[in-house]
């Protein structure tokens, strides 16, 4: 088990190899297809990202007293801000993306350049990581993006996950797709009629 | 239905809803924990499937989701030919309002076109009702709730297909099977469970296919054909090593459910539904008064 602490740093990332199973702390922003694409299009948010993690989610968070607190929080599919995602890496100097179901060929190619990794969730274990949140710190774009898609700063302490793609040019996706593609056409071979 | 029934009804529904949400059944508990057995200590697998059972223990003791996307709702259920189907289907429809205001449920259905929110999980198509009047004084009520990651995987194959070399028999139908489970990857929140249907209309074949997932994981076809096919498709499936989430290992699958059903000379459908390992499934009986007597799985 590999501790992390965020923000991280560009040595500590470019150590990172695929497959390694890291414990992350420190703070991470939420952010989904609304922030992507409103980063995408130029604008900055009003905490730095540099160094910073993006997580992939859309947490249910309600307010308690005056108080935000976390109820769940999984990871969502990260494919769909593949379009958007290599550009955001560059721009604001993010050092990790976490997510579920990985990313492409531009993330890929991203990560590996400006060094930053992606870190993959356990889909599903909504109950494991939203302990894993202690703190909700701030939030942004509340009423622009709505609850699911704002901009949510959280303090999590040893949030699970695995490296899928490191900044050396690795991807666990597509290493796994081909090994089980050529253990597909071994089986199909043995298939008899 | 009088007032006092219909009270004790509802309040019956949301109690199924509440145990779907955050309770798996115990023969998906029972699997997931021999799948996580079976990785190797220290492994990817072997991590990502402690943190999947310890998901699951929570969830059941803080009665919350199990998993953010509390999914489809979809109710097959028997009730006493005596009621009258409008109003069983109201009672069903107000549960799942009162469960979504619990929390049991999240807000998730919107509207196709404008992408409005319904914030109640009511609207077209929401939740999907399999109503069927039988003799007997009881419901026999069934609930599963899919997610949208897994039933995003899931794919339909018209045979012959020339991409896959499948031809219209059942080492056809097989290669539709590995190569569903082959293009799903990590995507459907893998360990998964597929439920197959060979045979059937496009529609008829979805719709058997997840009527598959009603079955406990470790019952026997009675067809000899089908549970053999089942349990060839689940050991080859698992030696593809994709893993648990796809991050390679020997649980790819835990388990494969096949129907059939016949089809017109022209066509020959395979259709496949893939179930992430957040199987939620449950299913009791309930007194036509309302009294939930004994669970189902
Ligand atoms: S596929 Fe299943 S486990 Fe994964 S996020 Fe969707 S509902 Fe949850």
């Amino acid at each position: 088990m590999i501790e992390l602490t965020a923000p991280l740093n560009e040595e500590k990332v470019r150590s990172l190899k695929v497959g390694d199973m890291v414990e992350l702390s420190g703070i991470v922003y939420t952010g989904r297809d609304a922030v992507h694409k409103w980063l995408h299009e130029g604008n900055t948010p009003p905490m730095s990202f540099k160094d910073g993690v993006i997580y992939h989610c859309g947490p249910v968070v309600l307010k308690k007293g005056a108080k935000w607190v976390v109820t769940a929080a999984g990871p969502t599919t990260s494919i769909r801000e593949e379009p958007y995602q290599a550009g955001i890496i560059e721009r604001l100097g993010v050092r990790a993306v976490i997510g579920k179901g990985g990313m492409g060929e531009k993330t890929r190619q991203a990560c590996q350049k400006f060094g930053c990794v992606y870190l993959h969730a356990i889909g599903g274990a909504a109950q494991v990581l939203a302990e894993a949140i202690k703190e909700v710190e701030d939030v942004f774009g509340y009423e622009q993006f709505g609850s699911p898609e704002a901009i949510w700063q959280l303090r999590v302490e040893k949030f699970p996950a695995v490296v899928t793609i490191d900044a050396h040019g690795n991807s666990l996706h597509k290493d796994m797709e081909a090994a089980s593609s050529a253990k597909l056409a071994e089986l199909y071979t043995q298939i008899k009629k | 239905m009088n007032s006092t029934q219909q009270k004790k009804l509802l309040e019956a529904f949301i109690e199924i809803i509440r145990k779907t949400s955050t309770e798996l059944p115990k023969d998906v508990i029972e699997s997931v924990r021999k799948g996580h057995g079976a990785e190797d200590k220290g492994s990817r697998g072997d991590y990502a499937l402690g943190i999947i059972q310890k998901n699951i223990d929570l969830a059941k003791l803080k009665s919350q989701p199990l998993c953010q996307d509390t999914g489809s709702i979809l109710f097959y259920i028997h009730y006493p030919k005596k009621l009258e189907h409008d109003a069983v289907a109201k009672v069903i429809r107000k549960a799942v309002v009162a469960a979504t205001k619990k929390g049991y449920l999240r807000q998730n259905s919107v509207d196709s076109i404008t992408g409005k929110n319904s914030g109640t999980n009511v609207g077209p198509g929401s939740p999907t009702l399999h109503l069927e009047p039988w003799s007997k004084d009881v419901f026999e009520v069934r609930l599963m709730l899919k997610g949208g990651g897994c039933e995003n995987v899931g794919v339909q194959y018209s045979l012959p297909d020339g991409r896959i070399g499948a031809g219209r028999d059942l080492a056809g139908v097989k290669k539709c099977i590995l190569d569903a489970v082959y293009q799903a990857q990590g995507k459907g929140c893998g360990p998964g469970i597929l439920g197959v249907t060979i045979g059937g209309d496009r529609a008829t074949g979805y719709l058997t296919s997840k009527e598959q997932f009603l079955r406990k994981l470790g019952d026997r076809n009675p067809d000899p054909v089908l549970a053999k096919l089942e349990d060839e498709c689940l050991v080859e499936a698992n030696q593809l090593g994709i893993g648990p989430m796809g991050f390679g290992g020997k649980t790819t699958l835990l388990g494969v459910k096949v129907g059939v059903l016949n089809r017109l000379p022209a066509s020959f459908f395979v259709s496949v539904s893939y179930m992430c390992w957040a199987f939620r499934r449950q299913g009791a009986t309930v007194t036509s008064k309302g009294e939930i007597k004994k669970w189902l799985y």
